[in-house]
């Protein structure tokens, strides 16, 4: 008897205990209600002023939650600011990692930086000059700079700066970007003089980097090693940093832009989970969060939270990249066959719930293609049925690479792709691997097809030079070469006028769509979420933290 | 004893030795290296570069001449550094003990306090409705994984108490007892939880044994009421397996539970191992493992020495 009584319990129990799985993890309905208070489109063109050209004039959207200040800004506090990733490191020149950017960029300037609008606009210099020629550019350094342990900037350690990077035996990621510099001089402590064996008009929108700070020639050749001990130029310096644990940044009293910052400090938590980030926002107990997860982002403005989100479309895109090299993407037709197959919106909504636009394959908004312009942006099933048959119908089968949670969404847009290419007759597996073995297989180019998440730049050159130009560091994991898209990069490269670029660019573009060497998805958004009282911050779609200097408490 | 005792320490050389070559092997087998890791997919470094980075890690050296550098600084309690923070492995991984340590004695407290009474009630009272309920809810702990009982755990507290027991700012004892304790807790308790149920469930089959054992029977006959019975002679002898499993759990605890400590936030030694191996830092891989494996012996020789107090049958002479 007391066996049955035992076993209708435990089944009860168990039943019960089911329902309670299902049940209880919902979240209220996740009514959106994304804070919009504008939308500024800005579009800008070149001013070009006697001998004064600024290299990139590139127009941005952000959209922005910040509303009008209603009070005069407020000094001090202490920001509690949360993210899923800890820094990998500290030397500002060999970090990859986006979390490693976010920190860093409030500790370091670069010469450039870019606003709200990508713009690149005067940071550590000034004010710039190009020769009529294009080959020399003139830099000259504000006066009042100084490192955190505080000696002065000066050109020296710009110059010292740029051939760390340019030595190939520190391992600078943005080496590449600076292939043309033949020499630089510095003519007195506040002018650097950078000469070009070739004119290079994306070389100040590649030093708006992280990875082209400015370090003290002084503190590092004197034995501090950049990988140990942070000494940069930026508005806060590392009070304390234990990985996972501690990040406490302080003030930098003497930064350079009077009143800034206006925080008294940061302090970074890492939450590895961001559901627990936005549990901790709704407890508050957080101020201010990143969030890289749609799932999460669309959850943290529902339901009355009173939490400000702002989004801003991202300069990075989510792509399917092809390996033309493979048999079965050896055919043209193939490839094309592939990408009108594909609705990029399906895969958008399936994959990060909408969160994001399609996008052409250069992200920046100045210089993103017409999508009406691009071979198959519209789905076309019976095209990619007729292309297939024009082939001979081959048999395609390949496997699809995803890395296991980088990005988040890369496991479903992966299997959305699978199960679109399914229906006209291309079978696809999907291989998910862990993060290193992904990254060791990716920068071999051993992969038929992957899903990845590849970081954009407000200059197409930029964007573009590495991968398609067939002497580009990455050309490799592209696997694709045409001496007519490498003509053009080399022009793109040397043309300074916005409006020429933008049509080089253009045609570059069309080019690629036609070719499909890739298949060019979607940008998504980056969230920043915060309390009502936090303000002054403005999200950039480089996904920069700098405006964490303009931040201020309101409480 | 201490004859056993020394040659236990003895042969912790050997296990050693044998873990740290195998980590040292398996962290090199697997793909991806420091390097590309570091690097990920944004850049692609020119071989020149690439060299000059496996220099600067001493990674362009071979594998046993790695290995014997690794020993050789290891034997004198320098276990290189990391490549993440640059800071020494050794600091990083004590830095993140304490907090394992607490973690792992908390669940291991909490387990006990709950498994013990309710195990040995289940036992007394065999097939009561006490003892349905006692097996139910054990069937039930080791059933939850712990990241879904975390994870409920954290939305319970934050959306219908507005408290969290950790945003990320873990505090230590040291700091604050009382805030380290609340942060302390619920992970403890999402550990606990399971282990409490493993308790009940040794505690349970083993008491039953002994409370119809010979002696037993002895001691009833003697006139002994029931409960000196179970408390002075039974208890003693059922206790043996739950010691083992202590050990056992501690050992694992000790090496970081890193599914808790990834929901909870919380910067232990799993954490950094875990990270360690994502980003391929091999110092540190290298460091927390041999370190784990160092305290899982000393725990388990712990838990052997523990068999002969409470049952003083039991001589390592």
């Amino acid at each position: 008897m007391l066996r049955k009584i035992t076993l209708i319990v435990s089944v009860l129990a168990l039943s019960a205990l089911m329902l309670i799985a299902c049940a209880a993890p919902t979240a209220p309905a996740p009514v959106v209600q994304t804070k919009v208070v504008e939308q500024t489109r800005v579009v800008e063109q070149t001013k070009v002023v006697e001998k004064v050209v600024e290299a990139t004039k590139v127009v941005e959207r952000v959209v922005t939650a910040t509303p009008a200040p209603t009070a005069a800004p407020k000094s001090g506090g202490v920001l509690i600011a949360a993210r899923a990733a800890d820094m990998q490191g500290l030397d500002p020149h060999k970090q990859t990692a986006f979390a490693s950017f976010r920190v860093l960029e409030l500790i370091y300037d670069p010469l450039v930086t870019l606003d709200k609008d990508m713009k690149v606009v005067p940071h550590l210099a000034e004010a710039w000059k190009w020769s009529e020629d294009g080959k020399t550019l003139t830099m000259t350094l504000r006066k009042n700079v100084k490192f955190h342990n505080g000696d002065p900037m000066t050109s020296d350690d710009v110059k010292f700066s740029f051939e760390r990077i340019l030595d190939e035996k520190t391992g600078a990621a943005a080496r590449a970007n600076y292939a043309l510099i033949e020499k630089i001089e510095t003519p007195d402590a506040n002018t650097v003089v950078f000469t070009l064996k070739t004119a290079n008009g994306a070389l100040p929108a590649a030093m708006t980097s992280l990875n082209s700070a400015i370090l003290s020639k002084k503190a590092v050749s004197g034995g501090q090693d950049p990988a140990k001990t942070a000494n940069g130029t930026g508005a806060f310096k590392i009070a304390d940093w234990q990985p996972d644990k501690i990040l406490k940044l302080d003030a930098n009293k003497d930064y350079w832009i009077p009143g800034q910052p206006r925080l008294a400090g940061i302090e970074f938590r890492t939450i590895p989970d961001e559901a627990s980030i936005l549990a901790g926002l709704r407890a508050k107990t957080i101020d201010w969060a990143l969030i890289n997860d749609p799932r999460v982002g669309i959850r943290a403005g529902a339901g009355g939270s009173g939490l400000t989100v702002t989004r801003a479309p991202a300069l990075a895109y989510h792509v399917l990249q092809l390996n033309a090299s493979r048999p079965m993407f050896k055919d043209l037709k193939v490839r094309q066959a592939v990408s009108c197959a594909i609705d990029r919106q399906e895969t958008l909504d399936v994959a990060s719930l909408g969160e994001g636009e399609v996008t052409s394959p250069a992200t920046p908004p100045f210089y993103r293609a017409a999508l009406k312009d691009l071979l198959c942006y519209t789905k076309d099933v019976d095209k990619a049925k007729k292309l297939l048959a024009d082939a001979g119908n081959p048999t395609v089968k390949f496997k699809i690479m995803a890395a296991n949670a980088e990005p988040p969404t890369a496991l479903a847009e992966a299997q959305n792709i699978q199960a679109q290419l399914k229906k006209i007759g291309i079978e696809s597996e999907i291989e998910s691997l862990e993060l290193g073995v992904y990254v060791d297989r990716w920068l071999k180019g051993d992969f038929d097809a992957t899903v990845a998440l590849n970081g954009g730049n407000p200059d197409p050159d930029i964007m573009f030079f590495r991968y398609w130009h067939s002497t580009g560091n990455l050309n490799l994991v592209a696997n694709y070469k045409d001496p007519e898209i490498d003509k053009l990069l080399e022009q793109g490269r040397v043309t300074a006028d916005p409006a020429k670029r933008k049509e080089i660019y253009d045609n570059i573009q069309k080019k690629l769509a036609d070719a499909v060497p890739w298949v060019w998805l979607y940008v998504g958004y980056e969230y920043r979420v915060m309390q009502p009282y936090v303000k002054g911050f403005v999200p950039l779609a480089n996904g920069a933290n700098t405006y964490l200097r303009e931040t201020w408490l309101d409480k | 004893m201490q004859r056993f005792i020394l040659q236990r320490l003895i042969a912790l050389v050997p296990t050693l030795f044998g873990i740290s070559i195998i980590v040292f092997l398996v962290m090199r087998l697997i793909p991806g290296d420091t390097i590309s890791a570091m690097i990920g997919t944004q850049y692609k470094l020119t071989e020149v570069q690439a060299a000059a980075l496996r220099a600067y890690y001493g990674l362009d050296k071979s594998l046993p001449e790695q290995y014997w550098i690794w020993l050789t600084n290891a034997l004198q309690g320098n276990l290189g550094f990391s490549v993440r923070s640059g800071q020494p492995v050794l600091g990083e991984i004590l830095n993140r003990f304490p907090l394992t340590l607490e973690l792992a004695l908390g669940a291991v407290i909490i387990g006990l306090l709950i498994g013990l009474p309710v195990g040995i009630i289940s036992a007394i009272k065999r097939d009561s409705l006490i003892d349905l309920f006692g097996r139910l809810f054990s069937l039930v702990g080791l059933a939850l994984p712990n990241f879904w009982l975390g994870t409920l755990i954290i939305l319970g507290l934050s959306l219908y108490l507005g408290m969290l027991p950790n945003s990320g700012n873990y505090t230590e004892f040291t700091q604050n007892p009382l805030a380290n304790l609340q942060q302390i807790l619920f992970p403890a308790i999402t550990l606990g939880l399971a282990f409490s149920a493993s308790v009940m469930r040794a505690t349970r089959s083993s008491l039953l044994e002994e409370l119809f054992q010979d002696y037993a029977r002895t001691a009833r006959g003697k006139g002994l009421k029931e409960q000196t019975v179970i408390t002075v002679h039974c208890l003693k002898n059922a206790l043996i397996p739950v010691i083992t499993l202590v050990g056992v759990e501690m050992g694992y605890l000790l090496g970081g539970a890193i599914v808790v400590e990834e929901v909870y936030a919380l910067p232990g030694v799993g954490r950094l191992l875990l990270n360690g191996i994502s980003q391929r830092d091999y110092a540190i891989v290298q460091g927390a493992v041999v370190f784990i494996a160092f305290n899982f012996v000393i725990i388990n020789l712990l838990a052997d020495l523990a068999y002969a107090f409470v049952n003083p049958r039991i001589r390592y002479d």
